[in-house]
């Protein structure tokens, strides 16, 4: 068992851990404490995979910025434990099951997958300075989306602004 | 030397997946249906990179960077939203915001 | 002016009349209407004498001449013209139809003039004779059919002239519906025709028929189809049960359209058609016997109605039925100089019958007048001398004319003793009920309440009109007298192309001597013998009728209930007119009402059709409700149905790729 494989295993089952946690937390800060295992995990599994920036990214954004805000907003809102409420019985039978039937169903087909010929050999993504090609993938081909989305995020923030606002 | 081989990349990432659509069927806080979205875009970017793996391209990589962005946009005006809500509805129960019916 | 080459002025003058009438009468006066509906039929009448005129000058390989003014509608090998005809046949139709109208215009001025709906009596009655005249001068068959239908409809709107009363209303309905039935075979015949012939044109189809051999099943198929629209229209047995219920109409009414015109267009169709129905002997069986039978049939009824028009519409009926069985065997200028006669001295009867119902108060039951023979001089004087006219006494028109078909009928190249026998019989019950009538009406003592009716002549307009037909009754027989009796026959003799032009060539030397041509009785053969003899027995039947009808009415008056009441049984049947009306009614009528109602209306309409259109609006509704449902506002039934979708999706995509990856 070589240490990328014995990392991968690790990773996943945290990963998928995590994710069982989520649903099964009654709490949704606990929730989002769990995701935020996740995305850590997921973060370790780019490393593996060769994508330290998007590693970084991940860390960065996802779990210290995203997050954060979600655990803002649970303690803004003081959102307690989720009452009992009547479960639509198209969810509860049709829904769940599906769901559940999803998950293998991904899992055996993927495991089938073509793409799963070669394996992860060392190395990063397409070179060793692949963060240099991403940037200039960015801001070369992909420049108009790149500015795109910072005005984005403009209009995210001062859409958040706005909703957020106390009502007078 | 054995190797990871992609699939089993792919199959976390839909087994992540999988769990996240489990997990916004089954819960009831706004909240954490959420975070089952940001999960469900996290098992994505995980095959977006295992992908750019495979192929040895950055461009799986630069479709995750725009993930993550819109993601973390998306985020914040969504959560603004449930702020709106909760101070209408006194409620974070998605049972209650049911008023767009026939 | 040419009216040959306008023929349809003819018609565009009384159409004009009626719209013109039918639209603006309404606020004008009497004498305005009057001048519109009689003026119209004025000039068309004087157009017909122009018309005469010119046509004498015409060759005889011009005719028939035709007049070609819009082809009106064409699909495929189907081709219809606008074209009408004028020949020999078609000038006498005119003549009779145009003067015996003009003056029925000029006697309605007078009698309707104390009715409400004036302006709309002149308006049907000038579109009746729209309708008439197209018919006669019709070049094809589809223009013959729309002055079928036309005078059809004419009519019902004329007996239905009083529209709020119910008898009334019921008497149109039945007159269209009864006609309608007919019509429907004339239809068929008339698509059998086109089938056979390949056009409906009246000039090619007897030129074909002529050249072209032609199955003779077909020919008696088509014949006697179109032979049913005659009995629908004509009212021959067993469709004639319109037209006593037709006297529901104002009298002039009867007068023209079923007497005069509208009913002989039955006789004058098939005289038209003679090429066709001389190559079907079974047909000219078929018609003859009808005409027979009938004839005999409603004189027997004829003889104990009480209603002074009933008795003339069952004459009506009977005198249509010698018309048609001259047809039948064979001599048609005998029935359309029968058709000629008949139309005066039944106009005459009529409008004399108007003017006694007129001068009673509005009674029209015989039992119920009485000595009015010095009171109303003038009607009864004309309507003596039509009822000697149509008993057939020597010396008036029906005696020539009804003895030319008797004549036909016994010893002509198709004679049959048991027609001719029907006939005779028929002749001598006509003359007895004929005279019952003048009898009951104008002799004997008054039966009507002196005091309260004042009996009175009818005014001028009413009476001129009596006195040109009566002189027409008397003259009208005189120049187509047959030779058998000294006579020219120029009627028949003028008559004669249009019989013979597409005739089929006799078979037996003694047929081609005696088949339309009417010359033969110049020479003397055993045939002329036998004609003489029989030429006695119409003059005998004639006074026999007579004299039984003095001895009960006038020598006996008790004689008649006596009689009744002894064959009480056999009385009462013919009294009810064989119950023929309640028969139709319980045997055809109410199951085809009950059919209507409960299958058609009730199961089809209201169960199948309703059920189907407000069933399926049902469903939807019902559909669109649980759809409906859907949308619950659910979350998360949102998200498991995009679950589902999203799974199925992939299924499918990668069923898909499996495929193709084969």
């Amino acid at each position: 068992m070589s240490v990328p494989f014995l990392l991968f295993f690790v990773c996943g089952v945290l990963a998928v851990t995590g994710a069982l946690l989520l649903i099964w937390a009654k709490e949704p800060i606990h929730s989002a404490l769990s995701l935020v295992l996740v995305m850590v995990s997921l973060a370790v599994l780019y490393l593996l995979l060769g994508a330290p920036f998007i590693a970084a990214i991940q860390i960065i954004v996802y779990a210290g910025a995203i997050m954060v805000l979600f655990v803002f907003v649970i303690m803004l809102l003081n959102a307690g434990a989720e009452e009992h409420t009547d479960f639509s019985r198209l969810a509860k039978y049709i829904g769940l099951p599906l769901g559940v039937i999803l998950i293998f169903w991904a899992a055996y087909w993927l495991l089938r997958s073509p793409a799963g010929g070669g394996g992860v050999t060392g190395g990063l993504i397409a070179g060793p300075d692949s963060t240099q090609r991403l940037s200039k993938q960015l801001f070369q081909q992909f420049l108009f989306p790149f500015e795109a989305t910072s005005i984005l995020i403009l209009i995210a923030i001062l859409g958040a602004l706005v909703l957020a606002r106390k009502q007078e | 030397m054995s190797v990871v081989p992609i699939s089993y990349y792919l199959v976390l990432s839909g087994v992540l997946f999988g769990l996240g659509v489990i997990a916004f069927v089954y819960k009831r806080n706004v909240i954490t249906i959420f975070m089952s979205i940001e999960l469900m875009l996290n098992a994505v970017n995980l095959a977006f990179v295992t992908f750019a793996r495979a192929h040895n391209q950055v461009d799986g990589l630069v479709f995750v960077f725009f993930v993550i962005v819109v993601a973390a946009a998306e985020a914040a005006v969504g959560l603004a939203v449930v702020i709106m809500l909760s101070q209408n509805r006194q409620s974070l129960s998605i049972e209650r915001i049911n008023h767009l019916k026939l | 002016m040419p009216i040959l080459h306008h023929l349809w002025i003819i018609l565009a003058l009384p159409l004009a009349g009626s719209a013109v009438n039918g639209l603006f009468g309404k606020r004008w006066s009497q004498p305005a209407v009057n001048s519109v509906a009689v003026g119209s039929v004025t000039l068309g009448l004087l157009s017909v004498f122009e018309l005469v005129r010119e046509f004498s000058q015409l060759s005889p390989d011009q005719l028939p001449f035709v007049g070609n003014y819009f082809t009106w509608m064409v699909a495929g090998p189907f081709r219809v013209d606008f074209a009408l005809q004028v020949d020999q046949l078609t000038l006498v139709m005119l003549l009779v139809v145009s003067f015996v109208g003009w003056l029925i215009h000029i006697y309605s001025t007078g009698y309707m003039a104390h009715e409400g709906g004036y302006y709309r009596f002149f308006s049907y009655l000038n579109l009746f004779m729209f309708f008439m005249l197209t018919l006669v001068m019709a070049a094809n068959l589809i223009v013959m059919f729309v002055g079928w239908e036309g005078v059809g409809l004419c009519s019902y709107l004329l007996i239905g002239f009083w529209f709020l009363k119910k008898s009334a209303a019921d008497a149109g309905k039945k007159a269209f519906i009864t006609t309608r039935i007919g019509d429907y075979g004339f239809t068929v015949g008339v698509l059998l025709t086109f089938a056979t012939f390949g056009s409906i044109d009246f000039g090619t189809i007897f030129k074909s028929v002529a050249s072209n051999p032609i199955s003779e099943t077909t020919l008696t198929a088509i014949s006697i189809l179109l032979f049913t629209g005659a009995v629908g229209k004509s009212a021959q047995l067993p469709l004639y049960v319109w037209l006593p219920d037709a006297m529901e109409g104002p009298t002039p009414v009867s007068a023209l359209i079923h007497a005069a015109t509208m009913v002989t267009a039955g006789v004058y169709m098939v005289a038209r058609m003679n090429p066709l129905f001389s190559r079907a002997p079974m047909a000219m069986l078929v018609v003859a016997i009808v005409g027979a039978i009938t004839a005999f049939y409603s004189a027997t009824i004829g003889l104990l109605q009480t209603d002074i028009k009933r008795v003339l519409a069952y004459s009506t009926v009977s005198q249509l039925g010698y018309m048609f069985l001259a047809c039948g065997v064979g001599s048609y200028s005998a029935g359309i100089f029968h058709l000629m006669t008949h139309a005066f001295f039944k106009a005459l009867l009529f409008l004399a019958a108007g003017s006694v119902i007129h001068a009673v108060g509005g009674e029209q039951d015989m039992m119920k007048m009485g000595g009015l023979r010095q009171k109303i001089p003038i009607t009864y004087w004309t309507m003596l001398i039509a009822t000697l006219a149509i008993a057939g006494i020597p010396g008036f028109a029906g005696f020539f004319s009804k003895d030319e078909i008797l004549e036909a009928a016994g010893a002509g190249p198709r004679a049959n003793f048991l027609l001719w026998l029907l006939g005779i019989v028929g002749a001598g019950l006509t003359s007895f009920y004929m005279f019952r009538l003048i009898f009951l009406t104008f002799f004997g003592t008054p039966r009507y309440d002196e005091q309260h009716v004042h009996v009175h002549e009818s005014p001028r307009n009413m009476t001129i009109p009596l006195t040109i037909l009566a002189f027409c009754s008397i003259f009208g027989g005189w120049f187509a007298a047959p030779h058998l009796v000294g006579g020219t026959e120029y009627f028949q003799r003028f008559l004669a192309p249009v019989f013979s032009m597409y005739a089929p060539q006799p078979t037996t030397p003694q047929a081609a001597s005696l088949a339309g041509n009417p010359e033969s009785g110049m020479a003397h053969n055993p045939a002329l013998e036998l004609a003489h003899a029989i030429l006695s027995w119409p003059v005998g039947v004639a006074i026999a009728g007579f004299l039984l009808a003095w001895w009960l009415y006038i020598r006996n008056p008790d004689a008649p209930k006596r009689l009744a009441a002894s064959v009480r049984g056999l009385y009462s049947l013919v009294f009810h007119k064989y119950y023929v009306d309640e028969i139709y009614s319980a045997l055809i009528v109410r199951p085809l009402l009950w059919i209507s109602t409960n299958v058609f209306w009730h199961a089809i309409d209201e169960g199948l059709i309703d059920g189907v259109v407000n069933g399926s609006a049902r469903a939807a509704r019902a559909a669109g409700g649980r759809a409906r449902e859907l949308q619950s506002g659910n979350t998360r039934s949102y998200a498991s149905w995009v679950l589902v979708g999203v799974l199925g999706f992939t299924v499918l995509l990668l069923a898909l790729y499996l495929r193709g990856a084969q």
